[in-house]
C-alpha cells in the first residue's frame, strides 16, 4: 500500500511539497557535528571488520606463499626426516589420525550420554546438576596445556600409566573437546520440540524409547556438526601433545594406538616453525597448508550436514 | 493428583494402579549410565584439581609461598623462584593483545549487530568465527613469518624502546588478539541482537541517529554480554600456548614493554614438561605449581564471565 498522497490540483500538490519540505527541514536540523561524527563513527566499525578479515587474509596467503614451492605428493608419502628437502609429513599425519580415530571413539558416545542426561532426565532444581551444568562450562574454558597437565599427571603416569603413547594423547585431547561435544549436542536435543517426546509418551513409548527413536534421530544432525567441529579443534591441537610425549623426529609409521613413539601434525608443524632454517620454514608452512585444507573440509561438510539435514519444526 | 493414583478398572472391577507391567530395569540402567557421563565432567574437574594440587603442595614445601609470589627472578635451573616474571609476560601478551582485540571485536560486533546488511552479516560473521577455528600453530607461524618483520619495520621509535627482536611480545600480543577477536565480536554480536527492538525503536522515534542508538541504547544494554566476551576472551588469551611460544619467546623477564622477548607461563610449562622430565624433581613441580596459578587465574575468569552471560539472558529472553 502506497502512502503517498496523491495530489489533485496544482495548489495541492505544491501545498503538500512545502509542507513536505519544511517538515524533513524540521527532522533533519541535527547539529552538522553530529552528522559528520555518524559518518566517522560507521567509517571506525567497518574498518574494525577489515582489519579482522585482513588479518585472516594475511594469515592464509602467508602461509600459501612462504609453503607453496613445497607442495607435492610426497608431503603425504614421506616420513619426517632431518634433510629438510625429502621430508614429508607421513608419520605426523598418520599419528593425528589415530589421535583423532581415538578421540571419536571416546567423545560420541560420552558427549551424547551427558547432554542426553541434562537434556532428558536431569532435575535443574537439584544442586548436583547445576554443579555438573556449571562445571562442563568452566571445563571448555580451562586452557589446552593444563589438560596435557592432567594427562601427563594422570593417564601417562599416575592412576591409569599408560606411558607415553597415543592413546593417552587420545584420551587427553578427548577430555579437551568433550564439553564443546557436550554444549553442542545439548543445544541440537533442546531443539527438538517437547510435543514429539509428549506424543511418543502418550502412545506408550518408555522414556528410553522415546529417545531412541523420536529425539536422537531428529538431533543427530546437530550433533554430528558439534562433534566435527570438537574434532577439527582436536585435530589442531598441539600444546597438551607437548606434554604426552609427541616426539618430532618419528620415521616409522605408528600401527596401533598403543603404540609409542608417535608425533602429531601440528605438533611437528611447530618443531619446523620454531627452526631458523628456511627449509624447514617452508616445510612447517606447508604443513600448515594441509592442516588447514583438512579442516576447511572438515568444517564445509559440517556446514553442508547442517543445511541438508536442519529440521524446521 | 498424580498420573499413577489415577485407578483404572481391572477385569474383575478391581481399581489397578497405571503401572508398567514390568519394573523396567533397563530404563533405569540407562538412567544411571547417562549419569555416568555426565558425572565424568565433574571427575575431570577433580581429577585436573588433583593432579595440580598434589605436586604444587609438594613444591610449595620447598619453596615458600612468599618467594614464589613476590621474588622477581624466575630460574629453575639456579633456585630461582619467583613468578613475577612469567605472570607479568602472560599479562603484557594478554594486555597489549585485548589493547588490539577489544576496539577491533567490540566495533565489528556493532557493525554485525546495527549496520550490516542480512545478507553481509551472513557472510561476515562465518568468516570472522574461521579465525577462533584455526589452529593456534598456525597463528603463531603467521606471527614468526610475517607479523615479528612487520612490526620491526614500521616500530615508531626508540622512546619506548626496542625495536623488537626475533621473539617480542608486541607481535605474540598481536596474534593473540587476532585470534580472540572472533569471540569478542561473535557473543557481543549475541548479546547486542538480543537487545529488544523496541528499545532501538523509542530512541529512534525521539530523534536519535543510529551511532547514537548503537552507541548509547544497545551497547549500555548489552553490557554484560559483552564484558563477558571480554573476560572469556582473557582467559582463552592467557591459557594460549604455541603462540606465545613461537612468537614471544622463552625469557622469563620482568617488563610489560612490548618490544621485548618473554615467556609466558603457558610457555614455561609448554618448554619445560617436554616428555622426558623426571618425577620428583623440584624442575617437575614447577610445571604443576605454574600450572596451578594458570588454572586458578583461568577458572575466576570463565566464573566471571559465566555469570555474566546469564545475566543477559536472564534480562531479555
Amino acid at each position: 500500500v502506497s502512502n503517498e498522497f496523491e495530489p489533485r490540483t496544482e495548489r495541492t500538490r505544491l501545498a503538500v511539497a512545502g509542507a513536505r519540505s519544511a517538515t524533513t527541514a524540521a527532522l533533519n536540523d541535527r547539529p552538522r557535528g553530529e552528522a559528520v561524527r555518524s559518518r566517522i563513527f560507521q567509517a571506525l566499525i567497518m574498518l574494525a571488520v577489515s582489519i579482522a578479515l585482513i588479518g585472516l587474509a594475511a594469515l592464509l596467503i602467508d602461509a600459501f606463499v612462504e609453503g607453496e614451492g613445497r607442495l607435492s605428493l610426497n608431503l603425504f608419502t614421506e616420513p619426517t626426516s632431518r634433510d629438510a628437502d625429502g621430508a614429508g609429513f607421513r608419520t605426523a599425519i598418520l599419528g593425528s589420525l589415530w589421535l583423532i580415530a581415538g578421540v571419536i571413539v571416546l567423545v560420541v558416545p560420552l558427549g551424547i550420554g551427558a547432554a542426553l542426561y541434562l537434556e532428558e532426565y536431569a532435575n535443574r532444581e537439584r544442586w548436583w546438576n547445576r554443579l555438573i551444568e556449571l562445571n562442563i562450562q568452566n571445563l571448555a574454558g580451562v586452557p589446552s596445556i593444563v589438560y596435557g597437565i592432567l594427562g601427563l599427571a594422570f593417564i601417562v603416569r599416575g592412576p591409569l600409566s599408560l606411558g607415553f603413547v597415543i592413546a593417552a594423547g587420545s584420551m587427553t585431547l578427548a577430555l579437551l573437546v568433550l564439553p564443546t561435544v557436550i554444549i553442542a549436542a545439548r543445544e541440537a536435543i533442546r531443539a527438538v520440540p517437547p510435543s514429539i517426546r509428549e506424543g511418543s509418551m502418550a502412545l506408550g513409548a518408555t522414556q528410553w524409547q522415546t529417545i531412541r527413536h523420536q529425539v536422537m534421530p531428529a538431533a543427530v544432525p546437530g550433533i554430528l556438526t558439534g562433534v566435527i567441529l570438537a574434532i577439527s579443534r582436536a585435530f589442531g591441537e598441539a600444546a597438551p601433545l607437548l606434554l604426552l610425549g609427541a616426539a618430532t623426529f618419528i620415521t616409522a609409521d605408528p600401527n596401533d594406538p598403543f603404540s609409542g613413539d608417535f608425533t602429531a601434525l601440528p605438533v611437528l608443524i611447530f618443531e619446523e616453525a620454531k627452526q631458523a632454517q628456511p627449509e624447514l620454514r617452508e616445510l612447517a608452512a606447508a604443513g600448515i597448508i594441509v592442516m588447514l585444507a583438512v579442516l576447511l573440509a572438515m568444517n564445509s561438510f559440517a556446514i553442508w550436514l547442517r543445511n541438508r539435514y536442519e529440521q524446521k519444526w | 493428583m498424580e498420573a499413577r493414583d489415577i485407578a483404572a478398572s481391572g477385569p474383575a472391577g478391581i481399581p489397578r494402579r497405571l503401572e508398567a507391567p514390568s519394573p523396567r530395569y533397563g530404563e533405569k540402567a540407562i538412567y544411571g549410565l547417562l549419569a555416568l557421563c555426565a558425572a565424568l565432567s565433574v571427575v575431570t574437574t577433580t581429577a585436573i584439581v588433583i593432579s595440580l594440587l598434589g605436586p604444587a603442595f609438594g613444591f610449595f614445601q620447598e619453596v615458600s609461598p612468599g618467594d614464589f609470589f613476590l621474588k622477581s627472578e624466575w630460574a629453575p635451573a639456579q633456585e630461582l623462584f619467583g613468578v613475577l616474571p612469567l605472570v607479568l609476560g602472560t599479562l603484557s601478551v594478554v594486555l597489549w593483545g585485548l589493547v588490539f582485540a577489544i576496539p577491533i571485536g567490540l566495533g565489528a560486533a556493532i557493525y554485525l549487530s546495527e549496520y550490516a546488511q542480512p545478507r553481509v552479516r551472513k557472510v561476515v560473521k562465518p568468516v570472522l568465527e574461521v579465525l577462533a577455528g584455526i589452529p593456534t600453530v598456525a597463528i603463531g607461524f603467521f606471527g614468526v613469518s610475517l607479523v615479528t618483520p612487520l612490526l620491526q619495520d614500521i616500530w615508531p621509535g626508540e622512546f619506548i624502546g626496542g625495536p623488537p627482536g626475533f621473539f617480542n611480545a608486541g607481535a605474540a600480543a598481536l596474534c593473540v588478539g587476532l585470534m580472540i577477536v572472533p569471540i569478542i565480536s561473535s557473543i557481543s554480536d549475541d548479546a547486542m541482537r538480543s537487545v529488544p527492538g523496541g528499545l532501538r525503536e523509542g530512541a529512534y522515534a525521539l530523534g536519535a541517529s543510529k551511532m547514537r542508538v548503537a552507541l548509547r541504547v544497545v551497547f549500555p544494554a548489552a553490557l554484560s554480554g559483552t564484558v563477558a566476551s571480554t573476560v572469556l576472551a582473557f582467559s582463552r588469551a592467557v591459557g594460549e600456548t604455541m603462540i606465545v611460544i613461537l612468537v614471544a619467546g622463552n625469557t622469563p623477564n620482568l617488563t610489560l614493554n612490548p618490544a621485548e622477548a618473554i615467556q609466558a607461563m603457558t610457555a614455561y610449562i609448554g618448554v619445560t614438561a617436554t616428555g622426558d622430565i623426571a618425577t620428583g624433581t623440584i624442575e617437575y613441580d614447577t610445571v604443576f605449581a605454574v600450572g596451578a596459578l594458570l588454572f586458578v587465574i583461568t577458572l575466576v575468569a570463565n566464573l566471571i564471565s559465566i555469570r555474566l552471560v546469564r545475566k543477559y539472558r536472564e534480562v531479555y529472553e
